[in-house]
């Protein structure tokens, strides 16, 4: 039978209501606080030429401080992923006093205004801080080198690891690490074998926006990295002296390297992720 | 390999989940532990898997043939062990789920990778899942993952299967099928197996011999004839069938309970409450001598082999059940409203202060 709705082509109605409201608030939103900012910062750019944009991001300088939030911001990961996997797991599978309040603290990197954190680190760390009072007779100095910057990093992005592989591990019954034993797998093969792989992406995706996250961080770290040049700069402070400079454009230039390295790894975390997804969920692999 | 539990006792903080428990069983044997939820049935065969460990005191001993395994970890226990909700590892293939006690085993023990794959595809075979190798477990049905779980339990050759409710999560006709061919697999390769059920069918179908257990106690160990027919109290023969109901006083041998009345001639004088299956009911149009019990029919519905018909009467505080054979449904004309007469072919007392039971057979 012809319908009305057939010949205009409507589509017929769907069962959940609100999908044309909410979807159009929701695009709305993203592009007033996502899309408009973004596109201002490239509509900085179109003023240059394509040599000198190239100019601007391979200055020595700015070139030197990719190397040290890169570097810092990897080694503050790397350690994230460890620290933030244990912590989760403590979370999850264990129950003690206190773990409440652990759990809330998680969220304190968070919570806690990155300045503050980074003049408390600051404090502890220099030659005459708590920590830097141990540390300096060791002949480690942490506060103003690479060091201090990861710490500040690792600091800020703590929660990002242990958020994501929480829930995932919750979901992980305890049966499946028995089900490994009782097949006679030691505690290290049934963990290596068959809980790490299905914490594999959360752990990848936590770490991934650890790393991007520290890539942007300036707050914390500016107190404690000494910011020497070709040493101890992070990129996020090159856009600031640009900015002071009234250079906004050379700042939109170093911007939008940070923005692109993000997003595409972000990017490839999201699809590489999705393609594991399936095949739990029952996709061809 | 037969299993001797001694004095096996858990608490879980203060409360008892199995009070001391021994238990023998035997070699080759398919025992099924049946209780309610709560009756510490899991919590048994988790200890006898050693994933839960039994309480210090009493010291309590488990021992598999004469290997004393009390203190021996689950991974050295050579025990098989099925769970409910399968507990497979979803990021590996049906052959990789298989081939994984396989494949952890310490390297001088493995086979080496062609006996492995060799005995992975006899195992699926054994299994009906041959063509299912490549697959991951979220592209099999429920039945073909315990299949599966069940390939993989038994890939290490284990002396004990242990299965905790095995086919709970199953609807009712994989289940059927599941069972008969575990019990048909369990004959074949004669190892020793426990199995964890709350369906009493389940357990009295499959089971050499049936633990009944309630609030932590073994209430009865029996085959499912001697279980059915004589049961050792009242909880087992409450919770392995339908029961009904019949309170009254006694006096000079006959029961009376509003305008019902029956005769024992076995029994003492006093308040009396006698227990009747389904099954030994029989429906007339007229009393007998022995029985008057006017009851009305309420519902009925034909299930399988025979029809359920619910009874009512003044008398009686909860509706009776009775089974009857499609040729006497016929015969009777029984239709809802219709007025008819119960007539126990058999009846069932229980002494609460003894839990001895007894039973009479009415005329």
């Amino acid at each position: 039978m012809i319908t009305l709705a057939n010949i205009t082509g409507s589509a017929p109605k769907r069962v959940l209501p609100g999908f044309g409201l909410s979807l159009g608030i929701s695009l709305t939103f993203v592009s007033l606080m996502l899309l408009l900012p973004m596109t201002s910062l490239f509509g900085q750019l179109s003023g240059i030429s394509l040599a000198e944009y190239w100019r601007i991001i391979t200055d020595g300088r700015v070139v030197a401080s990719y190397i040290v939030t890169i570097g810092a911001a990897a080694v503050a990961a790397l350690v994230n992923a460890a620290f933030g996997l244990l912590l989760a797991w403590v979370l999850v599978r264990y129950d003690f006093p206190g773990k409440r309040l652990l759990d809330a603290l998680m969220d304190l990197p968070f919570a806690l205004p990155t300045a503050v954190a980074g003049i408390t680190l600051a404090t502890l760390y220099s030659s005459n801080g708590w920590m830097g009072r141990l540390l300096d007779p060791l002949g480690i100095q942490v506060a103003y080198t690479w060091v201090g910057i990861a710490l500040a990093m690792a600091f800020t992005s703590i929660p990002f690891v242990v958020r994501t592989v929480q829930p995932v591990l919750e979901d992980l019954p305890n049966e499946v690490d028995e089900a490994a034993l009782t097949l006679g797998a030691s505690d290290a093969t049934a963990f290596r074998r068959v809980i790490l792989p299905h914490l594999w992406p959360a752990l990848v995706t936590g770490t991934g926006l650890a790393f991007v996250r520290s890539l942007g961080e300036f707050g914390a770290i500016i107190f404690i990295a000494g910011n020497a040049p070709y040493e101890t700069e992070i990129t996020a402070l090159m856009i600031f002296v640009r900015l002071q400079e009234y250079d906004y454009v050379g700042a939109s230039a170093i911007a939008s390297v940070v923005l692109a390295v993000s997003l595409a790894l972000l990017l490839a975390i999201n699809i590489w992720q999705g393609r594991f997804i399936k095949r739990l969920h029952g996709g061809r692999g | 390999m037969s299993i001797r539990l001694t004095n096996i006792a858990k608490t879980f903080g203060r409360t008892q989940a199995l009070e001391p428990i021994n238990l023998d069983i035997h070699d080759g044997e398919l025992v099924g532990l049946l209780g309610p939820s709560g009756s510490g049935k899991t919590t048994l065969l988790r200890i006898i898997a050693g994933l839960e460990q039994a309480d210090a005191k009493p010291a309590g001993r488990i021992q598999f043939g004469e290997r004393d395994v009390t203190q021996v970890h689950v991974r050295d226990r050579r025990i098989g062990f099925v769970f409910q909700h399968y507990a497979l590892f979803r990021h590996m293939t049906v052959f990789d789920n298989v081939a994984f006690g396989l494949t952890v085993m310490p390297r001088k023990e493995r086979p080496s990778s062609g006996e492995i794959r060799a005995r992975v595809h006899r195992l699926l075979e054994m299994v009906q899942l041959e063509d299912f190798a490549k697959r991951y477990p979220a592209q099999l049905s429920g039945g073909q993952q315990q299949r599966v779980s069940l390939a993989r339990a038994l890939a290490l050759r284990p002396d004990v299967l242990l299965l905790d409710e095995p086919f709970g999560a199953l609807d009712a006709k994989v289940r059927q099928e599941l069972r008969r061919w575990l019990r048909h697999l369990h004959d074949e390769l004669n190892f020793t197996s426990v199995f964890v059920t709350h369906d009493q069918e389940e357990a009295l179908e499959l089971s050499d011999r049936v633990v009944v257990m309630s609030n932590g106690r073994i209430e009865q160990i029996d085959t499912p004839e001697a279980l059915y027919r004589a049961p050792a109290n009242r909880f087992v023969f409450e919770f392995l069938g339908d029961v009904n109901r019949l309170e009254g006083d006694v006096r000079d041998g006959v029961l009376t309970c509003g305008d019902a009345r029956l005769a024992v001639s076995e029994l003492d004088d006093g308040r009396e409450e006698l227990l009747l299956r389904p099954h030994e009911l029989k429906l007339a149009d007229a009393p007998s001598d022995a029985a008057q019990l006017p009851v009305t029919v309420t519902s009925i519905s034909p299930i399988g082999a025979e029809v359920r018909v619910e009874l009512e009467a003044d008398w009686l505080p909860a509706p009776w059940l009775a089974t009857v054979r499609h040729a006497d449904f016929e015969r009777l004309a029984i239709s809802r409203g219709q007025r008819l007469y119960a007539i126990p072919r058999r009846w069932h007392r229980f002494d609460d202060a003894t839990a001895k039971p007894r039973q009479a057979t009415a005329a």
